[in-house]
């Protein structure tokens, strides 16, 4: 009975990640158009975009290989699988055991691997540029996410996400300086992973200084429709690491009742509503950086990451 | 395979060397080239099982001793679990280069100058993991220089290679060197030279201290420690790609072993220090190692430059567990030794397999430069594939391989806090810090030889002519490519059959992982963290697939083939693409501005002026102009000086040999 339970709140999770994801998108995009005092598509206009590129024939340029085809696909998937294994509204996830925190960061390492050569395929200067700066600034946010895992995982003496989750919502944990160092750290790895501004802007096409938008270039059609979920399954996924881990209250503990999933559930939604105005305050507070201002905020990242690991190694003898 | 292991491995070395010899007599006729590969393919993979059955059987260690070499010496050879493990591992890069060579070595131009030596190679790599005294291990160490060295300079008309060589051959005897004073010191007063005898009598703290720092010397210069390594990217990519694929992927390993067996095995209780000495120059080697890779044009020698990087990332695992070692915390000595040899593994078969791929890549288009390659995946598509496995491999990314043992060695940094010492305290995670950025560095090392070697257009005439390469190149390929997917799939398997070797060094070994539920991998208790291989490449599978046959059913099937769109910018041009220079712009600009002095000269005609813009890249490696120029010069300036030596009478030079023999006894006087 209890194996069902836990099946059913991973397969609920599951489908839940990827039924929000689009929603999030919108909302953020909603709320940044109503701070700018524009009307704005309604918040389901990306669910609209996904079935408007889902019915159209995928474009392809002649001498796309199959490696070209499949990414898409292998991008959706390990992003899809990434972000089922984060606790949304309970830490009771069945296969939280089978990648803990490091494996979920290298699985999305891994979709970024496929996405790059994705854009490098058809052999166009944009897609080089794309590619050549995502793995500029992944070779610093990847780093500056270990430090932060780090930080966490000598906390709460393990790195399985469930169990780091159920230690932060404890009151063991309590007010730490190497945690606020992380948070502000994931906040920053957060908002460069996933394109947003000031580090890459999702909005725009034929810029100089677009990134993730220069890689996929090339996708239409159903490849796109792909990628786009992808891309805002992994905003979900980022936003519910920071929700999970420091702001952990309501969230379900393993083994509880469908009262406490649901209240978790709730808190969930209120958090992530939290998320996106936060979200989207800040990307219209910001302006757009130079490319190579970014290694200096990833720069502070890591180092934030390093310090609070720092402080952790160095207090634990005392 | 009946219980004595050590003699068949003995007789498969006897075995080699008569393979060198008949190679040597044959050699020249077309039929022996395929039959000396054929015959070394047979062999290795006969030691390989031998060993690997002897590693699960977990047979006791087992000593054989010849009647050969130094009088009242002889010759001692030991197959403990250690050596097991490194024979499987050297006979396995051995078996996979000798089924690649079968086809690859029909294009060599020289069979002479590589058949003979060879079989050699692999025998005298076996006969360092087997050896048992200071005497056997030694000539046979530099049986495997020579060997390599000889097969370096194969191809001795290509300039390059020539001074290759020679930089090859002076690091490898200034290493040979390094290892002999180690052994002396180790050996004490009475030139006692059995590694028995070493692992009873532990020396004093001093003679550890400097034997330590003389094997990290030794054997790091062979493994291409950092600042040990500027051979490397030289010697590894002038031989022949199967013979870059042994050197770079198990030569590199056997001097691992050598490290091991001597300061595990041989040197007695480490001090806590110890531990900083060799995760040092170990984090340094990763990340500098895997930053020249990015840096680099030729497709060899990225590949030898990466290997600079995973050399740096297992010596970081062995640094952990000497220091855990030190403290008496045997648990997680185990863990990081565990990391370390999985790593060994790990990067012995993907190493061979880039190599591999390298190598069609340059029999099949004559380019090794990534500058005249590209869209390679359309002519060559199993080599595509092949070489891919190997590039996420490397990369560290699930479900592949090297990313467990990776994973492996930052959960042992993880426990590094329940060290006592300050300095640990500190040095442990900066060096995590080095390890994650070399990880992230390398998948876009990565991502940058596959995208512009095997993605794009072809950038030169005969890389749009490329063929794909012969059947048993494409097999050892995708065997290798099978097992780097099978072992990071189910790496509990693996990690138990390391176990004995960690328990012969170590004192333990980690927990039986194959009966963990669901075959995952739980280094130390399931809510601390565990990784399973098989689920996630399952859900990944099944996510995907389920993707695809939704989309299938649900959304349009249709595609259509269209010119590249590219923003609406028509680039007949493939030399319009990215280039491998212009790839790694971002992060020469970040990384290398200060490790490298790299700087940018744009050369910009005026306006009217036809001329072409030029860029010029400039960059300076900091090791060699520190270190190796000013020795170079050194030694160039007394020789010069002693040369008037040269031309003395010869009552001169009889005064010159008394004076000496007059000052030796003195010294030796005082001495007493």
């Amino acid at each position: 009975m209890a194996l069902i339970a836990d099946l059913a709140v991973q397969g609920l999770q599951m489908v839940l990640v990827v039924g929000a994801a689009p929603l999030l998108t919108g909302t953020v995009r909603k709320l940044k158009a109503r701070l700018l005092r524009r009307r704005g598509p309604s918040i389901i206009q990306p669910y609209r975009d996904l079935l408007r590129l889902l019915r159209k024939d995928a474009v392809v340029a002649e001498n796309a290989s199959w490696l070209f085809r499949v990414s898409p696909y292998l991008i959706f998937a390990a992003t899809w699988v990434a972000a089922a294994l984060v606790p949304t509204f309970g830490t009771g996830l069945l296969f939280s055991w089978s990648a803990d925190l490091i494996a979920i960061v290298a699985l999305l390492g891994s979709a970024r691997f496929v996405v790059t050569l994705a854009g490098m395929d058809v052999g166009t200067s944009f897609g080089g540029i794309g590619s050549s700066r995502e793995v500029m600034i992944a070779s610093l946010a990847e780093p500056a996410m270990i430090m932060i895992i780090f930080s966490l995982a000598l906390l709460a003496r393990s790195t399985q996400l469930s169990t780091i989750a159920a230690f932060m919502s404890s009151p063991a944990v309590g007010l730490r300086v190497s945690l606020a160092m992380a948070s502000v750290a994931l906040v920053m790895v957060g908002i460069a992973e996933n394109g947003r501004i000031p580090i890459d802007n999702p909005a725009t096409h034929l810029e100089l200084t677009m990134v993730h938008e220069a890689m996929v270039l090339e996708y239409s059609g159903r490849h796109l429709a792909l990628i786009e979920l992808a891309g805002a399954l992994k905003l979900l996924l980022y936003v519910s690491l920071i929700v999970c881990l420091f702001m952990p209250w309501g969230i379900a503990p393993a083994g509880t009742g469908w009262q406490t999933h649901l209240l978790g559930a709730a808190a969930y939604l209120g958090k992530l509503t939290v998320a996106c105005v936060a979200l989207a305050l800040f990307e219209t507070m910001v302006a757009k950086m130079r490319v190579f201002r970014v290694p200096n905020f990833l720069g502070a990242a890591l180092m934030l990451g390093l310090l609070g690991t720092l402080l952790l190694f160095v207090s634990r003898g005392l | 395979m009946t219980g004595a292991p050590a003699t068949v491995s003995l007789l498969g070395m006897a075995a080699f060397f008569a393979l060198s010899i008949f190679a040597l007599a044959g050699g020249r006729r077309r039929l022996a080239t395929p039959l000396v590969y054929g015959a070394a393919l047979a062999l290795s993979a006969m030691l390989h099982v031998n060993a690997v059955v002897a590693l699960v059987a977990a047979a006791p260690a087992e000593t054989l001793s010849l009647p050969m070499g130094l009088p009242w010496i002889g010759v001692h050879f030991r197959f403990d679990a250690l050596a097991a493990f490194f024979v499987a591992v050297v006979n396995l890069g051995g078996a996979a280069a000798s089924l690649y060579a079968i086809g690859y070595g029909r294009s060599e131009t020289w069979p002479m100058r590589v058949l003979p030596l060879f079989p050699a190679f692999l025998a005298s790599m076996n006969l360092v993991v087997l050896a048992d005294d200071a005497f056997t291990f030694l000539v046979a160490w530099e049986c495997m220089s020579l060997a390599s060295w000889g097969l370096v300079v194969a191809h001795h008309r290509t300039p390059d290679n020539l001074r290759a060589g020679y930089v090859y051959i002076l690091m490898a005897s200034f290493g040979t060197f390094a290892l002999l004073l180690a052994f002396g010191l180790l050996a004490g007063p009475f030139g006692n030279y059995a590694f028995d005898a070493m692992r009873v009598n532990h020396p004093a703290p001093l003679i550890a201290n400097l034997a330590l720092a003389l094997v990290l010397i030794g054997t790091g210069s062979k493994a291409g420690l950092v600042p040990l390594h500027v051979w490397l990217p030289l010697a590894h990519p002038a031989a022949p790609s199967h013979v870059s694929a042994l050197m770079s992927g198990v030569m590199t390993k056997v001097a691992i072993y050598a490290f091991v067996r001597v300061v595990f095995d041989l040197l007695g209780p480490p001090a806590w220090w110890w531990g900083i000495v060799v995760i040092l120059p170990g984090a340094a080697s990763a990340v500098i190692g895997i930053l020249s890779a990015l840096l680099e044009q030729d497709l060899k020698r990225v590949l030898a430059y990466s290997t600079i990087e995973n050399v740096g990332f297992i010596f970081v695992g062995l640094g952990l567990a000497l220091a855990f070692r030190s403290n008496g915390l045997v648990a997680m000595s185990v863990l990081a030794l565990t990391a370390a040899l999985f790593h060994v593994l790990n990067h012995a078969l993907l190493k061979s397999l880039l190599f591999f791929g390298s190598g069609a890549v340059l029999t099949s288009t004559g380019i090794r430069s990534l500058e005249g390659l590209g869209g390679l995946i359309h002519r060559m598509p199993v080599t595509a594939v092949a070489v891919l496995a190997g590039c996420m491999g490397i990369s560290a990314l699930p479900p592949f391989n090297a990313f467990v043992s990776e994973w492996l060695t930052f959960q042992a940094i993880l426990l590094s806090p329940a060290l006592p010492q300050w300095g640990l305290k500190l040095i442990v995670p900066a060096a995590g810090a080095l390890l994650a950025l070399a990880v992230a560095l390398a998948a876009a090392c990565f991502v940058r030889i596959f995208g512009i070697a095997f993605l794009g257009r072809p950038r030169s005439d005969a890389g749009a002519q490329a063929q794909e390469t012969d059947g048993f190149s494409r097999m050892a390929m995708i065997l290798l490519a099978a097992l780097c997917l099978g072992a990071g799939i189910l790496p509990g398997f693996v990690i138990d059959g390391i176990g004995p070797a960690v328990q012969a060094v170590a004192g333990g070994q980690m927990p039986h992982q194959a009966q963990v539920a669901w075959l995952s991998i739980v280094p130390i208790a399931q809510s601390r963290s565990s990784y399973n291989g098989l689920l996630v490449f399952f859900f990944i599978a099944a996510s995907a697939l389920m993707s695809v046959a939704l989309i299938h059913l649900l959304a349009s099937r249709n595609t259509r083939r269209v010119p590249a769109w590219d923003c609406g910018f028509v680039d007949p041009n493939p030399a319009l693409q990215y280039t491998a220079v212009s790839f790694a712009q971002p992060i020469r600009r970040v990384f290398a501005t200060t490790l490298f002095m790299a700087r940018e000269q744009i050369a910009m005609p005026p306006p009217g002026d036809a001329a072409p813009a030029r860029l010029r890249v400039r960059l300076r490696d900091l090791i060699w102009d520190t270190f190796y120029v000013p020795i170079g010069s050194a030694v160039g300036i007394a020789s010069e000086r002693l040369n008037v030596l040269q031309f003395l009478t010869i009552r001169r030079y009889l005064s010159l040999v008394f004076l000496a023999l007059i000052i030796l006894l003195a010294v030796l006087a005082i001495w007493r």
